[in-house]
């Protein structure tokens, strides 16, 4: 259907291509013979890109041509390049300075989505800085969107009530702490010692025999009576 | 490497991310010869349906009225600058002053038909009013005709990851809708009449209202997954 080299279709195809792209060519990558720009009819191939074309914008879209053929190096450091441009973009749009990093982000998604329709023959800072004025304006429509949603009004949150909330909560807890800490000192030493190390400690029966020196029997059966005089006390107690 | 104004820092993240993501990509092919293409389909179509069509009978009520040649070169123009627009629309840096380009042409599209609706009223009986069926018939074709074209205008789109998506496929249903409009001509039984003109708005407006709605999600998916 395309056919090349015909002069006549040459000449229409050139033509619409002005009136789509404006000027044509942009950058001059290595490896891109001229004549294949001027005749402005052919995507030519900028397979071996030329990372040190004199100025940045051609370096960039060399780099972009570079990252459509596959190279990772090339397009990680091209991304790190328009960082500053789309954050410049985006503050130029009204987007707060809290978001700005929103906005890089979603301009670096979408340059990424969108790579394969960038044509090496034309600017790329120029397509960049389309992309990312849109992407700015799309947040700051969204973030009005969800502002007319949400609002910020910290005197209702402090007023409040939690109704689950329980001051004394704490209070209660550190008093049975207390009276249990209490209720222990006052046993019998082994009962006492039986509790400290099985209870408090949560050993096995075999390392508290021992660590104590006392028999397995011996322990359950002082744990035994100190629980129930325990139970007894706090119980008769409450 | 220039990193001046601002640290790149916060990104590196994303930036090693979507460099790992990386896969080679073939550039698609300017939308001018991306909308080429599609006219070509549409010119196949008219070639096969012009075999299936009576051309004598067409070419003796095309030379019978001029609002109705009017007509034909709206319809034709519609088609070509809306094809256009939707090609260039697809892009994410397109302007959306390209929505503007295939208006004038709508303009003369329907100025045209409703003249033949004035004519008609002005000097009775020389249009046969048209019965409800043929008109409903007509709905059908410009409908039939009008899905797979603008289907495939926005399969093409399928890879160029348009900003403004609803635009660009309302822009993809008036191309179709002009195109089906414009291969009706070859079996229009009848004058451009009252019906005619609001059979055309209508099925160029539901064809574009469609196409938007089913259209936008497939062409300006931005957030999808990497």
């Amino acid at each position: 259907m395309i056919q090349r080299n015909v002069m006549p279709w040459a000449w229409t195809d050139t033509l619409l291509a002005q009136v789509f792209h404006g000027s044509l060519p942009a950058a001059r990558c290595d490896g891109d013979a001229p004549a294949q720009t001027s005749r402005g009819t052919t995507m030519t191939d900028f397979s071996v890109p030329d990372f040190s074309a004199p100025d940045p914008p051609s370096r960039r879209s060399c780099r972009m041509a570079a990252a459509q053929a596959g190279d990772a190096t090339a397009y990680a450091d091209l991304l790190r390049e328009c960082v500053p441009i789309i954050a410049a973009v985006a503050r130029r749009c009204g987007v707060p300075a809290d978001r700005v990093d929103d906005a890089v982000q979603d301009v670096l998604l979408t340059v990424h989505r969108a790579r394969a329709s960038y044509d090496p023959r034309r600017p790329f800072d120029a397509w960049l800085r389309v992309i990312a004025e849109r992407r700015s304006i799309d947040l700051l429509r969204r973030q009005r969107r969800q502002g007319g949603r949400e609002f910020h009004a910290p005197f209702a949150v402090e007023n409040t009530v939690d109704m689950a909330a329980d001051p004394g909560r704490g209070l209660d807890e550190a008093e049975a702490a207390g009276q249990i800490g209490r209720a222990v000192a006052a046993l019998p030493s082994r009962q006492r010692e039986a509790v400290h190390h099985l209870v408090f400690e949560e050993r096995s029966l075999a390392d508290a025999a021992q660590a104590t020196g006392r028999s397995v029997g011996s322990l359950k059966v002082n744990l035994h009576r100190a629980l129930k005089a325990l139970r007894h006390k706090l119980g008769g107690e409450n | 490497m220039p990193q001046t104004t601002n640290d790149p820092g916060p990104h590196d993240a994303l930036i090693g991310r979507l460099a790992a993501d990386l896969t080679p990509v073939r550039r698609l092919s300017p939308p001018h010869r991306q909308a080429l293409a599609w006219l070509a389909a549409v010119a196949a179509a008219a070639i096969v349906l012009a075999a299936l069509a009576d051309i004598a009978t067409m070419a003796a009520r095309l030379a019978a009225a001029s609002d109705l040649w009017l007509a034909v070169v709206g319809e034709v123009a519609t088609m070509v600058l809306a094809a256009f627009a939707a090609f260039a629309l697809g892009r994410p840096d397109a302007s959306r002053a390209w929505a503007l380009a295939p208006l004038p042409a709508l303009v003369l599209w329907l100025a045209a038909t409703g003249a033949g609706c004035l004519r008609d009223w002005v000097v009775p009986g020389t249009a046969d009013i048209p019965p409800m069926e043929e008109a409903r018939e007509c709905l059908t074709f410009i409908l039939a005709v009008s899905i797979p074209l603008s289907a495939l205008m926005i399969f093409m789109l399928r890879r160029s990851l348009s900003l403004q998506p609803g635009l660009t496929a309302a822009m993809a249903g008036l191309a179709a809708a002009a195109a089906a409009a414009t291969l009706l001509n070859f079996f229009h039984p009848f004058d451009a009449t009252a019906t005619d003109l609001a059979v055309h708005t209508g099925a160029v407006l539901l064809v574009v209202v469609a196409s938007r709605r089913l259209g936008a999600k497939r062409i300006g998916n931005i957030s999808a997954p990497v």
